[in-house]
């Protein structure tokens, strides 16, 4: 374990950085076959020649998948090349059904581009991306036996149903000058891009699910007497610690590798360029394969593909179809709904900007919605361990309850009770309200006779009102919400007491 | 009583639609005859007698009940095995896929079901098609039936020997270098590489993807144009396959049939010819030009310089494709697995018990063409070959509707004789590489026989890209050119085989 400090090592050191993401496409069907791109799935069961590698079997490109990757590479701010091609990266994997890769290197669909990334504080930073070239994903081992991992197995299984799905890498040029705020531009980053990736709907962007992955590589430098030297200082060796799986994974990883290095630096050791898996338990990275020795994987240009070549108008077309960035998002939205930077940074936070945005779309207030949102669902989500999307509760859905508490249908205990009922698969939130009969009770001759029911069992209060002690309705108010179970209007309830005792309302 | 395996596939098909003769007796005639004389031939890697006779019921049935039927549906072919035929065994002529059951069908082989061909067997190659010889074959090597001695060519020795032997009226080849017109040539019978797209490659077990293309064998132009037309098309499982109509084959056969090549340009390429080629080749050669000549042609002179480096160039790219190509064959998900304690030692020993020597070879010679520091030396220059090629072939296009040469240099040598000679076995394909780099379609068609030996002579035929119908119209027409010198189609003359009892 390191000792030194994330702090330490930034202030000994000029932390270099670059991040590869891998983004899922969600696209119907593989990339090169038409087997369907799914999550999960009993094993080798999206399977077909193509994606399984069988003898005689031949990729055919996915129109849909190039029409995502360029519209992400539009979004990214890259150039987008008149004709690129795929290439085969070959190494023997038992997971890669044709023990070659299809992938792109020297011709990638888009690259040079830069994007901003807003940090909590507001701090404006512009990363230079290198390249989003188009790939296929490999299938999955499981290894069985010893401690799980391929070393000390008894023998391991491979499922290929993610064979061959869509991916797209994103690379970054390095990214200097960050100082104490690395970990936090690298986690900026990639929420940035998850937040890109699902504003054009290309893909879930669930780092939890892998259809977002990232890699992040950093190395350390000496530190110049002056920042305008900082530059000319060579990069020291970098570590690519690979597959961390959070955003909060991804500070960490920068804090730990900071501070393994700097370590090593201090001591007068190398820092050895490798390959470095990251641990969730432990916060903390393992060496993997060396890369001291480059590994070879012959590429050259896929002979069973014809180049992708768009056109400039398909382009075109496809950057009319880019939203805004997403912290340009952010702060119109902040503006149009009024919310405060607090309320406004609560929602980002829990992921419920677009579902906020989908339930003021579809009728409610903003402030109705990011309530519901972020307080009774939030509490939902939290107890079922799921994320707010996969709440089984459209914006439509309390778009719909909020109207009906608007109109006074029903009250917020009753709407509460209501999405219960909608959250345990009863129905919109209107037929539960029927199919539940939570309807406020708004008849006076049935509120009258709950109300004198109430006053007969507490025959003092009318006394103590008259007396001036208004407050004691409020007893009488709530014997009556119990008998009703709720559905009564509280203020007309409080009307007919007062009446009862002859005291103007 | 007719020897039905001696007609010709359009002799066949129309029998069959005379009702002279049924698809279950033309297609027993060939299974007896594969049976009587493959043992010593061995053309066949697997016979398909119960599913060729079903298929030929089906369509005798059919025919009986006036359903109309494609024009080939009876007529039974011989299918190489590097193409995939779900639920028969498919090997590439490879120890390494023993024994696998293809779970699908090649779109090739789709076809050929479409067209209700029966389907008599799995023709011999050498393995995953490397080779001239089908020597390479880890099945043992299949006899030229003009001298059972002798190579039948490669890689495609066992389609075009099964024609020779009359095993079978038409069979499917794959040429990545000539791997159907040389063994056609050294056969005496025909063979057609189309223009690279042409025809699907899926489910074809890949050797170069860059270079290879399937294409039809049979005994004469009109045979092989009728199964051209069964094979062509656009196929949305190939993204490289050209979505142009299939070529007007047959038509142009049958327009070449009347021999006249009256304002025909034919360009003979200098560089495919003279040192190396042996001289009853040249002879014959010489003299079809003469009849084509005769016959109105205009005889040119082309040059091609970038030829000589033809094959150096294919050397390259074949093994670099090859070497990737064959990456699948690992031991994870199909053929032959040889199991060790770890998966890197389980690949490795799979692949050295299943890959023959030739294989091994040009696997090792990719993998360090392709290695990093190497690439732009090998790799890169060869492609730069390649375009060069093409411009030599654009050039000698404007002078010449078609351009010429002799298939092979040599009429075929003994089984054996140059086994252990890499860069000689090469050589045998140093006319028909070129087409293959630029992807135009060649043709080879019988040219008789060299007189020193008395062995087939091949005449190779050369036309732009998706100018398929322009060899079969030229090609038809010296066929029966040469058909009316020699009293007959050559495969006529061939020498009668011993038959097993």
């Amino acid at each position: 374990m390191t000792s030194l400090t994330y702090a330490d090592a930034v202030e000994s050191f000029d932390p270099v950085f670059g991040i590869e993401v891998h983004v899922e496409l969600n696209t119907k069907t593989k990339m090169f076959c038409g087997c369907l791109n799914e999550f999960g799935g009993e094993p080798n069961t999206h399977v077909c020649p193509v994606c399984l590698g069988l003898p005689g079997s031949m990729p055919v490109t996915n129109g849909k998948a190039v029409e995502s990757a360029i519209r992400l590479g539009l979004a990214l701010g890259c150039e987008i090349r008149e004709s690129s091609r795929f290439a085969r990266k070959n190494y023997f994997y038992p997971d890669l059904a044709k023990d070659y890769q299809i992938s792109q290197y020297d011709e990638p669909t888009c690259f040079e581009g830069s994007l901003d990334v807003v940090l909590d504080d507001g701090t404006v930073v512009t990363i230079a991306i290198e390249r989003a070239h188009i790939e296929e994903d490999a299938g999955k081992n499981t290894h069985v036996g010893g401690s799980g991992g391929i070393q000390g197995a008894e023998y391991s299984l491979v499922d290929y149903n993610r064979g061959g799905v869509p991916l797209v890498e994103i690379v970054t040029k390095p990214i200097e000058g960050m100082g104490d705020r690395t970990a936090e531009v690298a986690r900026a980053y990639v929420a940035t891009i998850r937040d890109i990736v699902r504003g054009l709907g290309i893909s879930d962007g669930r780092m939890e699910q892998g259809s977002l992955r990232a890699d992040v590589n950093l190395s350390l430098r000496p530190k110049a007497p002056d920042a305008a030297s900082q530059s000319a200082v060579p990069f020291g060796k970098r570590s690519e610690t690979k597959n961390v799986n959070s955003l909060r994974a991804i500070e960490r990883a920068v804090h730990y590798e900071a501070g393994r290095q700097a370590e090593l630096l201090l001591a007068g050791q190398p820092v050895i360029q490798e390959t470095r898996h990251w641990h969730e338990d432990t916060s903390s990275t393992t060496p993997g394969r060396s890369k001291e020795q480059a590994e070879d994987y012959r590429y050259f240009p896929e002979p069973d593909l014809l180049p992708v070549e768009p056109s400039r108008a398909w382009v075109e077309e496809l950057r009319g179809t880019i939203p805004e960035h997403p912290s340009r998002m952010r702060s119109r939205l902040r503006e149009e709904w009024g919310f405060s930077e607090l309320e406004m940074r609560d929602a980002v936070a829990a992921d419920a900007l677009v579902l906020i945005a989908d339930t003021v779309a579809a009728g409610a207030a903003p402030q109705a919605a990011r309530k519901w949102w972020l307080g009774e669902l939030a509490r939902t989500a939290n107890e079922r361990e799921v994320t707010l999307q996969d709440l089984p509760v459209t914006a439509s859905d309390i778009a719909e309850l909020q109207g009906l508490v608007d109109a006074g249908t029903i009250n917020d205990k009753l709407a509460r009770q209501a999405l219960e009922g909608v959250l345990a698969g009863e129905g919109s939130p209107a037929a539960v309200v029927e199919a539940r009969g939570l309807v406020v009770v708004s008849d006076d001759s049935a509120l009258e006779a709950a109300v004198d029911e109430a006053l007969a069992a507490q025959p003092d209060v009318l006394e103590k009102i008259r007396e001036g002690k208004v407050q004691a309705a409020g007893a009488i108010v709530g014997a009556v919400m119990k008998a009703t179970r709720g559905q009564a209007d509280a203020g007309r309830v409080r009307e007919i007491i007062l009446a009862r005792a002859g005291v103007e309302a | 009583m007719t020897d039905w395996t001696r007609a010709t596939a359009a002799q066949m098909a129309d029998s069959l639609a005379a009702g002279e003769v049924t698809s279950v007796a033309l297609t027993q005639a060939h299974l007896d005859r594969i049976a009587a004389v493959d043992g010593d031939v061995h053309a066949f890697l697997h016979v398909n007698t119960e599913g060729a006779l079903e298929t030929a019921s089906g369509v005798d049935a059919d025919r009986a009940a006036g359903v109309s039927l494609p024009r080939l549906a009876g007529v039974p072919i011989g299918i190489k095995d590097v193409l995939v035929t779900q639920g028969l065994p498919t090997t590439a002529g490879s120890r390494i896929l023993e024994g696998w059951l293809p779970p699908y069908d090649a779109t090739v082989t789709r076809k050929v079901r479409e067209a209700r061909m029966p389907i008599l067997g799995k023709t011999n190659m050498d393995e995953f098609a490397m080779g001239s010889s089908t020597e390479h074959s880890a099945y043992g090597p299949t006899h030229n039936p003009w001298d059972l001695d002798r190579i039948p060519g490669g890689s495609g020795g066992g389609s075009a020997a099964a024609l020779a032997a009359f095993e079978a009226p038409l069979t499917i080849g794959s040429d990545t270098g000539g791997s159907i017109r040389q063994p056609a040539a050294v056969t005496a019978t025909v063979g057609v590489k189309p223009t690279y797209g042409g025809v699907s490659r899926y489910g074809a077990i890949a050797l170069a993807s860059s270079l290879d293309q399937l294409g039809p064998c049979g005994r004469t132009v009109l045979d092989t144009a009728m199964l051209h037309e069964v094979m062509g098309g656009h196929d949305p499982h190939d993204a490289t396959s050209l979505r142009e109509p299939v070529p007007g084959a047959v038509a142009a056969a049958l327009e070449g049939a009347s021999g006249d090549l009256t304002g025909v340009r034919i360009g003979v390429v200098t560089e495919l010819g003279g040192e190396g080629y042996q001289d009853g080749v040249r002879q014959r050669f010489e003299e079809a030009l003469d009849a084509a000549r005769g016959a109105g042609a205009e005889i040119v002179e082309v040059s091609c310089p970038s030829f000589v480096y033809a094959l150096a160039a294919y050397y390259l790219i074949l093994p670099a494709e090859a070497s990737s190509n064959l990456a699948k064959f690992d031991g994870v998900r199909f053929g032959l697995r040889v199991e060790r304690e770890t998966i890197e030692r389980t690949m490795a020993a799979t692949r050295a018990q299943g890959f023959g020597d030739e294989v091994k070879r040009r696997i090792i010679l990719g993998t360090y063409a392709l290695s990093a520091g190497y690439y732009d030396a090998y790799y890169g220059s060869a492609q730069k070959v390649r375009t060069l090629i093409q411009r030599d072939f654009a050039a000698a296009f404007e002078a010449a509707d078609v351009l010429v040469s002799p298939t092979a240099p040599t009429t075929p040598f003994k089984i054996g004789e140059r086994i252990d000679d890499p860069l000689a076995m090469y050589l045998n394909d140093v006319a028909t590489i070129p087409a293959n780099l630029a992807g135009i379609p060649g043709m080879s068609i019988p040219a008789g026989l060299a007189p020193e030996d008395g062995l087939p002579v091949g005449f190779q035929l050369l036309a732009p890209a998706h100018e398929d119908a322009r060899l079969y119209r030229v090609g038809g027409a010296l066929e029966s050119l040469l058909n009316a010198t020699w009293g007959g189609p050559l495969t006529s003359v061939a020498p009668e085989l011993e038959v097993a009892r």
